[in-house]
């Protein structure tokens, strides 16, 4: 299984160009200097993980990806991130139409308080992409499927969002980010609330995903990176320390602070 | 002696004890503190306490029993007279009042002595005359059962007092003694203090129940006087409004209770939107400062009492509505003849109303967690696609409870339409006429120069019952819809 | 994930984003517009307030040299007090046409008009003022001595600009002459407008007499009232909000409790007018419209929000000090009186004063226990007759004016708003300075 696996990774990653592209990446809250000189390319079809002790940066650099720091007022960002070609800080780019394109899903499951249906509905009815009832019946059955979790609520589909255990709700808001068809999935800590068998559910689910999305995980589980991603990023104090294949940055890692972190003597 | 008197002499007597109370606790210490159980202060305390309330509580009582009973007997004493005279009894009691407060003020003067009167020694004339040289002013010639009214209402009061005041001060001494006897050295003073002052507290806390039972109960009691005098059934299911002064008086609330819901909601007309749709640009997208300049300042149409919004509507908005709709105006219409009407009241309610709405609003919205905010913003919404599809859904229930709230404010405002609506009571559909409210009446009806007794004043207190029952319905509604749907999103 | 969608390119925006984000700039408008007019109505508000109000605090005054002649006063010549007093206030009539004439002589004005229309322009109060003068001190009967009248309230009303010639065309109580003979002496100064002490000082007037009302008396009612509130409603709203918080168990009853006073904070204050009418004066048989019925019936009213902020308050004290200072062996009620109270009491005191704000500015109930058609002619001697004796308010006696629908008052009405208003203004400055001064932040 696992050789298939590693093979398939191969496969893909030698695909060509890179989704995401990011150079020289900084960003500011008022006068804290909270992300320092990041470039990183993260490939489609693959899952890559950004992980790191509390407070390095890496859920700001995961924000910065949707530009959902722009909600923030006293946040400043220099630097370029490329989607495909396009420099998503570009005047010309409404951040509205980018975060259709780059879906996110939160760390505390937040589905709406509307029925399930609705909450999947959402983001094709905001965006046009359904032009009749049943294309929208469509798209949210698609996802639901996508997001393993149509057997469990099909029949319930009007009930609401917030009647669901933990594990149910973080995959309706998983369904929810892709409904809109994204190119890219954000996903900043997914499991962090969940229980270890929702949080099984969830990353089987996250590697059937990258076949069709590329993947950017946020974690705090060292174990969680290694078990669902092909690349791995490690943030310390702002920086991005080493960036490579998962499976090399567990074992022999290049930098001092990655190992010291992975062995956990640090974080 | 006065009850004044009384009341004073008690005082005196909370005082003494609590210094005695003090000096004896300390000498059955030795003047050591340390060796008593509680601080001195306390065993004199306790014998303010039991010196002074329960001595206060009956005099209050006796007083207010005393003063029905005696009027209760005079009451019955006349009444034959009355019936057979065909006498105003309101008339013949106040006749009665002012005669024995006479009698009391000679016999204080000296002129007259207690005997004289109780014994019936001197006649008719002879008091007359003496209550002159008093200067106890005399409408005409007393009648012979009024005196004899008056004469029972002073011998049953002068009895009845000294009583009274003996009762109270052996009581208030009894109370003090018996604290006295407690001020010793293992006597826990302070736990018995603790716990009389918070019988005292508790008090307090009842008094808002009492409150609310007077409110119910003075209103219903007359309420009812009112419903034996004029059919219930016409009252609220009758379709005119028309107080007259002789008989046939047409007293129904509906045409009333239209002109009370159309106001009101013209007046939300105004509220409602420009309120709600403050409140999401305040909390959604102002910045600091403009936040900081725009609240306060829309809080102040909300501090400003409703006399000056009665006022504005009277000589400045009314008048200037009538500029445009009234004979002789700009539009060349005459839809206006008057400067009060619906939409004169209206329009400033919803004036004085917009902070309501918008403070209220304010807080609901900010109470919608940021996740949810998070959530749409993530999934490429507009803020005002947020807003609309997220936000307010989810703080409708708190929203619709500041509606109602609102709502029931603005049916039980007075002044603004005292001022600015009008007098005319009927099912009229133009907003640019004059059109009369529940509250109107309420103050119309009771402050007219009508008999207190008469149907047309009474039925005032149907009006407030209604008006109450309504208000709080609407408010316990708003409450129960905020708290039962809360935990939506929670 | 792209089979169902074609690649966009990022920097194009699409038309439906377009115009989604149109309605989103429609919105915000939308939100501004409100907010806008929220502010203007309170603009338009302020400068009716100002603009209507502040000519009632100048009166026009009219300076007449007054012989006060031996032969109309005191004709025996004993200087005889009782003998003076006999003489009424229409015998100083013609005391007051004659100094008006003289003035005329004295300046060279001719007019046409009559003894009526001379005395006229005078306020009616001015017989009254001469003769308490006159009483006040005998011996100035044969003397000339400059007075100041206030002129009457139509003549005041023209140099206020409220009547004009042909508006008065038709009146019996002013005409066109007396407006002309007017503009004469104001040109030399016999008649002018000054800032007006007794509008602020003085009593009300009956209707007949605009020019001489005030709202002095009012004040003091109102003053009255407000400690009747303040003695009553600050201990017992203390003393409940302690006993709910602090020691009543949660059951039935103080549930009850709860639910009362949240349902009396929102009770229409109509509801405690009629109260107020049933209970105190018909039951108890306090006196009619007097301070201390209008003090009881806001009490009732203040309470609820005083115990509601004071609660509010004692909540805000961190457990903490409470444990602290049982640990130190204090009994709850030392703890409760010695440590939570004096914490919570800046918040109890601002709640406070904003409450007795809102009972200041009340009318409703005072309008069913009397107050209105009282004119409030005397100050109170003391405090058992302010208490007692019937008076106004501030709030009815405004109300009081604009009812008498007479322009001249409803100027006064207008002023009398901004006198309340510096009150309310007042008090709600203080209570938002004493909340920045001494608020913690635990």
């Amino acid at each position: 299984m696992k050789d298939q696996l590693n093979s398939d990774r191969e496969a893909s990653l030698s695909n060509g160009m890179p989704k995401i592209t990011a150079e020289n990446v900084n960003v500011y809250y008022e006068e804290v200097h909270a992300l320092k000189d990041v470039s990183v390319k993260i490939e489609q079809n693959a899952v890559t993980a950004f992980i790191g002790p509390s407070g390095c940066g890496k859920s700001t650099f995961l924000r910065c990806l949707n530009r959902m720091n722009d909600t923030i007022d006293i946040c400043k960002i220099t630097g370029r991130i490329l989607l495909e070609n396009e420099d998503i800080y570009d005047a010309k780019v409404d951040p509205v139409q980018l975060r259709a394109k780059v879906g996110m899903v939160f760390q505390k499951p937040n589905p709406f308080p509307k029925s399930v249906y609705d909450n999947i509905a959402y983001g094709p009815r905001i965006h046009g992409l359904a032009s009749n009832k049943s294309e929208l019946d469509d798209i949210v059955e698609q996802s639901l499927r996508r997001a393993a979790i149509w057997d469990e609520v099909k029949d319930r589909l009007d009930a609401p969002g917030t009647g669901l255990s933990g594990g149910q709700q973080q995959r309706v808001c998983i369904a929810r980010a892709i409904a809109t068809s994204p190119d890219v999935l954000l996903m900043d800590e997914p499991c962090s609330a969940l229980d270890p068998i929702a949080t099984a559910q969830v990353e089987e689910l996250i590697d059937e995903l990258r076949q069709n999305f590329c993947v950017v995980i946020v974690t705090h589980s060292m174990q969680q990176a290694a078990r669902v991603s092909q690349r791995t990023a490690f943030f310390h104090l702002g920086s991005l320390v080493e960036f490579g294949d998962t499976e090399k940055i567990f074992t022999n890692p290049e930098d001092p602070r990655t190992e010291s972190y992975i062995t956990g003597r640090i974080g | 002696m006065s009850t004044y008197g009384v009341l004073g002499l008690l005082f005196l007597i909370a005082i003494f004890g609590f210094f005695f109370g003090r000096i004896k606790a300390l000498s059955s210490a030795d003047g050591d503190i340390k060796k008593l159980h509680s601080l001195p202060q306390f065993y004199g305390l306790n014998a303010v306490f039991l010196a002074f309330f329960p001595p206060l509580l009956v005099l209050v009582i006796w007083t207010f029993a005393q003063s029905i009973f005696v009027d209760e007997r005079i009451k019955r004493e006349l009444s034959p007279w009355i019936l057979a005279e065909q006498k105003n009894i309101n008339l013949v009691i106040s006749e009665v009042d002012r005669l024995s407060d006479g009698l009391k003020v000679s016999v204080e003067l000296g002129s007259l002595t207690y005997q004289q009167i109780s014994a019936k020694t001197v006649g008719l004339d002879g008091i007359e005359n003496i209550l002159n040289a008093s200067g106890v002013f005399l409408t005409d010639d007393i009648q012979a059962p009024i005196l004899a009214a008056a004469r029972l209402k002073f011998y049953m009061e002068t009895l009845g007092n000294s009583f009274r005041n003996w009762l109270v001060i052996i009581g208030s001494i009894i109370g003090l003694v018996w604290a006295l006897t407690q001020a010793k050295l293992n006597f826990r003073a302070r736990p018995r203090v603790e716990q009389m002052i918070l019988v005292l507290l508790a008090a307090a806390a009842t008094l808002a129940i009492f409150t609310s039972v007077g409110i119910v109960l003075s209103m219903l009691f007359e309420a009812l006087r009112f419903f034996g005098m004029h059919p219930w059934t016409d009252f609220f299911f009758g379709s005119t409004w028309a107080p007259s002064f002789s008989a046939g008086s047409e007293l129904s609330i509906l045409p009333l209770l239209w002109g009370t819901l159309y106001i009101s909601f013209v007046a939300l007309l105004v509220a409602v939107p420009i309120g709600l749709y403050a409140a999401i640009y305040l909390s959604e997208y102002a910045s600091r400062p403009v936040r900081a300049f725009a609240k306060p300042l829309l809080e102040v149409l909300a501090g400003i009492p409703t006399i000056v919004y009665g006022l504005f509507a009277l000589t400045t908005f009314g008048p200037f509505l009538r500029k445009f709709f009234g004979d002789g105006g700009f539009l060349g219409v005459e839809w206006m003849s008057d400067s009060r009407s619906v939409i004169t009241a209206g329009v400033v309610m919803g004036m004085m109303l917009i902070p309501f709405v918008s403070s209220l609003s304010d807080d609901i919205i900010n109470a919608v967690p940021q996740s949810l905010r998070d959530g749409s913003y993530g999934l490429g919404a507009t803020q005002s696609e947020t807003v609309r599809n997220v936000i307010l859904p989810a703080a409708l229930p708190g929203i619709i409870g500041a509606i109602l709230l609102a709502a029931s404010r603005a049916i039980g405002e007075t002044m603004i339409v005292v001022l600015g609506a009008g007098a005319v009571a009927k099912f009229a559909g133009n907003p640019l006429e004059a059109l009369t409210t529940i509250t109107t009446r309420i103050v119309s009806q009771l402050t007219g120069d009508l008999e207190f007794d008469s149907a047309e004043t009474l039925v005032a207190f149907a009006l407030g019952l209604t008006l109450f029952t309504i208000t709080l319905g609407l408010n316990v509604l708003a409450l129960y819809i905020v708290r039962r749907y809360r935990e939506q999103y929670e | 994930m792209t089979d169902t969608t074609p690649t966009n390119s990022l920097f194009k925006t699409s038309d439906r984003t377009k115009s989604r984000n149109a309605a989103e700039k429609r919105f915000r408008i939308y939100g501004i517009i409100a907010i806008s007019i929220g502010l203007f109505m309170l603009l338009v508000l302020a400068s009716t307030i100002v603009l209507r109000g502040t000519s009632a605090f100048q009166q026009t005054f009219i300076t007449l040299d007054v012989e006060l002649l031996e032969s109309k006063l005191d004709k025996k010549g004993n200087r005889n007090i009782d003998d003076i007093k006999k003489v009424s206030t229409f015998g100083y009539n013609p005391i007051l046409v004659n100094a008006v004439r003289g003035s005329l002589e004295k300046n060279g004005i001719e007019t046409s008009l009559k003894k009526k229309e001379l005395s006229g322009i005078i306020s009616k109060s001015a017989p009254s003022q001469l003769r308490e003068y006159v009483l006040a001190d005998v011996s100035s009967i044969g003397q000339t001595i400059e007075f100041r009248f206030l002129a009457n309230g139509w003549i005041d009303g023209y140099l206020k600009g409220r009547y004009t010639r042909e508006s008065v065309a038709n009146s019996k109580f002013a005409s066109a002459e007396q407006f002309d003979l007017i503009d004469e002496l104001v040109k030399i100064g016999v008649v002018e407008k000054k800032f007006n002490l007794d509008f602020i000082l003085g009593a009300d007037a009956s209707d007949q007499r605009p020019e001489a009302s005030g709202i002095g008396v009012a004040v003091v009612g109102s003053f009255y009232m407000m400690l009747v509130v303040l003695l009553l409603s600050l201990p017992l709203g203390v003393a409940a909000s302690v006993y709910l918080e602090e020691f009543a168990k949660k059951n039935l009853f103080t549930d009850l409790i709860e639910i009362t006073i949240s349902n009396l904070a929102a009770v229409p204050s109509i509801v405690f007018g009629i109260l107020g009418l049933a209970v105190f004066i018909n039951y108890v048989n306090l006196p009619q419209s007097t301070p201390l019925v209008g003090g009881l019936v806001l009490t009732l009213m203040t309470l609820p929000t005083i115990i509601i902020s004071t609660r509010a308050s004692l909540k805000s004290v961190p457990p903490s000090i409470r444990d602290a200072a049982l640990g130190i062996g204090a009994s709850k009620m030392q703890m409760v009186f010695h440590h939570v109270l004096p914490l919570a009491a800046p918040g109890i005191f601002t709640g406070t004063i904003i409450g007795m704000a809102q009972a200041l500015g009340e009318s409703a109930p005072l309008l069913l226990i009397g107050m209105i058609g009282y004119i409030a002619t005397n100050m109170p001697a003391n405090i058992s007759e302010g208490l007692l004796a019937p008076n106004s308010a501030m709030p009815a006696q405004i109300y009081e004016w604009a009812k008498r629908a007479d322009p001249a008052f409803v100027e006064r009405a207008w002023g009398g708003i901004i006198i309340l208003l510096i009150f309310l203004l007042t008090m709600n400055t203080l209570a938002v300075v004493l909340r920045r001064k001494f608020e913690r932040r635990w």
